[in-house]
């Protein structure tokens, strides 16, 4: 599957319901529920970084939730995914662990990282999630580390490395790609190009928008896909799988749109460039609506089983965050106990 | 005659047991295939352990480097080899800002026990770029560990030790010293955790500290001296620079009044500086018969010509000088 980049990065394109044909139906209301999820906790992140509650930085990913989910749904536990700054969909896709994911926000002991790391350091070992962390690119080489591990350890297993269209201005790309390239290593790296780095356009970063040139320059299978597609980017992961897990790198490169500004609750349309006359356009790119309305004119879900499940997912968050409100925070000898091992 | 070993030897025994006893244990490094980089360190372990666990790689000091951590955080004890410090430096983010605090920013959760090995490799007119240590940077750092060993012993059993240890650890081994040649031991398992500073001379008049190469010249110096002015010293050598361990230094220099500390780095936010701050604040400065002092290299980046070079680096001639002038 390759889609024409000049296509996905107009955003009147890819607008209608998307193709879900050959996909169970658990299959397809895992993604929606998946999606939704994040949503609907991103949303409740955004109101309490406004609220003043959450004072780490929170990096949201809110319209880009279908890549996240895609790859969780191809991904076996013993894999190994490393995220960046914008990777809450990347960590609830796994687990669904909206608690764990708020009170790691908040700087509880019962987060994710015991609190010591907040929105831009969260890890999930049990369910794959190996880290996450804000310097730009810096996960690319330890995911591909991950993925020589993985290849010594001779099960099958991949690593999965997530990052933007920004890190890719990062020499370690490079690196990692041919490193990858050259030694066979079981890798698969998903470029999200929501077209900015915080607030430039790619357009004022690179001579081209196509970071897949990237892979190839490094001979790595490639795909350039709709970002915004659940089904499309799961049936070209479930195609390609095998191959990585035969220690074959590959790259897609996934085309989406930030709703929110790069960091923070704020829209930002008035941040940077050329943001504020897309961002409505990019709105009806919407993954979780697309997903829905293909569900429900195959006739497989109703809106009514749509509006259940969205209550069903509100009354879990809010009970999640007031859990995550009353958490204890760390106790004071933890902000020296896990430095070392000992 | 008993058995001796040498420096490098030591580190090449080091390897051996480790690939054979650990079989999570590799290595990955430009120039393991052809290991003329790294002295005698290294030879033939790609032939005797395979190209699988001993891996040569592409000059990307960066990737190279996080693929380890990344190795690291899945289980494996994993070794990236710098034949250069200077080199290295490209590859900070992942030691520093990764793998260092891996653990911490987890709250536990993981951890990235890699090994960096480091090597100093100054000297023969290879000036600025080709000389530096900067040990003293990497042990400012709170989650990376540092170790520089001077003893043949602790340059294989520190080694192990280093890779064994569940946290990151910074190995700077010098080549300077790749040829000291000592008495055969066996090998020692120990736990990083329990290692403090070495002290390898007794003496009443001056404390005097040195770590890797340095302590080589301290140890003359003290030979000479104690020969040559009747001045006798407790030698300490560092090992472990973060976390330091100051207790027995402490102690010492509570018995002899005086204190020098040899560090082949610059002065300026370096080790010398921070050993003789940890002794001051812990004891009353009353009981010192001369102030501390430190000899280290001087305010400028490694000069090519060799004339200069004699000038720059630290000689024994220097430490005997300052053990005359601290006990007058």
């Amino acid at each position: 599957m390759n889609q024409e980049v000049k296509e996905l990065i107009d955003p009147l394109n890819f607008r209608n319901s998307i193709n879900i044909d050959g996909v169970e139906k658990s299959m397809l209301i895992d993604m929606l529920r998946k999606m939704i999820l994040i949503r609907k906790a991103e949303e409740k992140l955004s109101e309490h970084v406004e609220s003043g509650k959450i004072k780490c930085p929170c990096h949201l990913g809110i319209g880009q939730e279908a890549i996240g989910v895609a790859v969780a749904l191809v991904m076996r536990k013993t894999d190994r995914a490393f995220g960046a700054h914008r990777s809450h969909a990347h960590f609830l896709a796994l687990n669904e662990n909206t608690y764990s994911l708020f009170a790691e926000v908040l700087g509880k002991y019962d987060g994710c990282s015991h609190g010591m790391g907040g929105s831009m350091h969260i890890v999930d070992n049990e369910n794959g999630f190996k880290g996450s962390v804000p310097i730009v690119g810096a996960t690319i080489p330890i995911a591909t580390g991950a993925g020589l591990a993985a290849k010594m350890d001779k099960t099958g297993d991949i690593a999965i490395s997530y990052f933007g269209d920004g890190s890719c201005e990062e020499g370690v790309l490079h690196e990692s790609l041919n490193m990858a390239s050259i030694m066979n290593l079981p890798v698969l790296y998903v470029c999200e190009n929501n077209l900015f780095a915080s607030h430039l356009h790619i357009d004022l970063r690179q001579p081209s928008n196509s970071t897949s040139r990237f892979a190839k320059a490094h001979q790595i299978s490639n795909a350039t896909v709709d970002g915004n597609d659940v089904v499309g980017m799961y049936k070209l992961l479930i195609s390609e799988i095998l191959e990585i897990r035969n220690n074959k790198p590959f790259y897609m490169e996934a085309y989406t749109y930030r709703w929110k500004g790069h960091v923070g609750h704020r829209d930002d349309i008035d941040v940077g460039v050329k943001r504020g006359d897309q961002l409505t356009a990019w709105k009806e790119r919407d993954p979780i609506k697309r997903l829905f309305v293909a569900m429900k004119d195959n006739g497989i879900y109703t809106e009514q089983e749509y509006e259940s499940l969205l209550s069903e997912i509100d009354q879990k968050i809010n009970n999640d965050w007031n859990r995550a409100e009353m958490a204890a925070f760390p106790q004071e000898e933890f902000l020296l106990n896990p430095v070392y091992s000992n | 005659m008993k058995k001796t070993t040498n420096y490098a030897a030591g580190i090449l025994e080091a390897y051996e047991y480790l690939l054979s006893n650990h079989k999570e244990f590799f290595i990955i490094g430009q120039g393991l295939w052809s290991p003329w980089y790294v002295g005698a360190t290294m030879t033939d372990l790609d032939k005797k352990f395979g190209t699988e666990r001993v891996i040569d790689c592409p000059i990307s000091e960066l990737a190279t480097t996080g693929a380890t951590v990344g190795a690291a955080v899945c289980g494996y004890r994993p070794m990236i080899v710098h034949p250069r410090v200077d080199f290295m430096l490209l590859a900070v983010d992942q030691i520093v800002t990764q793998a260092a605090k891996w653990r911490h920013m987890f709250g536990g959760n993981s951890s990235a026990p890699a090994t960096f090995r480091a090597i100093i490799n100054r000297g023969g007119e290879q000036g600025a770029q080709h000389s530096q240590s900067l040990h003293s940077w990497f042990a400012h750092i709170p989650g990376l560990k540092v170790v520089m060993p001077y003893t043949a012993k602790d340059a294989r059993d520190l080694m192990i030790s280093s890779v064994l240890s569940d946290d990151p650890v910074m190995f700077i081994d010098d080549r300077w010293l790749y040829e000291k040649e000592e008495e055969y031991t066996e090998i020692e398992i120990i736990d990083l955790n329990d290692v403090k500073p070495q002290k390898l001379r007794n003496g009443n008049d001056v404390t005097i500290v040195g770590l890797s190469y340095t302590s080589l010249l301290c140890e003359k110096a003290c030979q000479s001296i104690e020969i040559s002015h009747k001045i006798t010293c407790d030698f300490f050598d560092i090992r472990v620079l973060n976390p330091l361990k100051i207790d027995d230094i402490l102690e010492s220099v509570k018995k002899t009044g005086r204190l020098l500390v040899v560090d082949g780095d610059w002065e300026s936010c370096g080790m010398a500086s921070e050993i003789i701050t940890s002794v001051l604040e812990k004891i009353d400065v009353k009981i010192l018969n001369n102030s501390p002092k430190r000899i280290t290299l001087p305010n400028a980046p490694a000069p090519t010509s060799k004339v200069l070079e004699q000038q720059y680096y630290i000689k024994e001639s220097e430490i005997m000088d300052a053990l005359i002038q601290i006990t007058k």
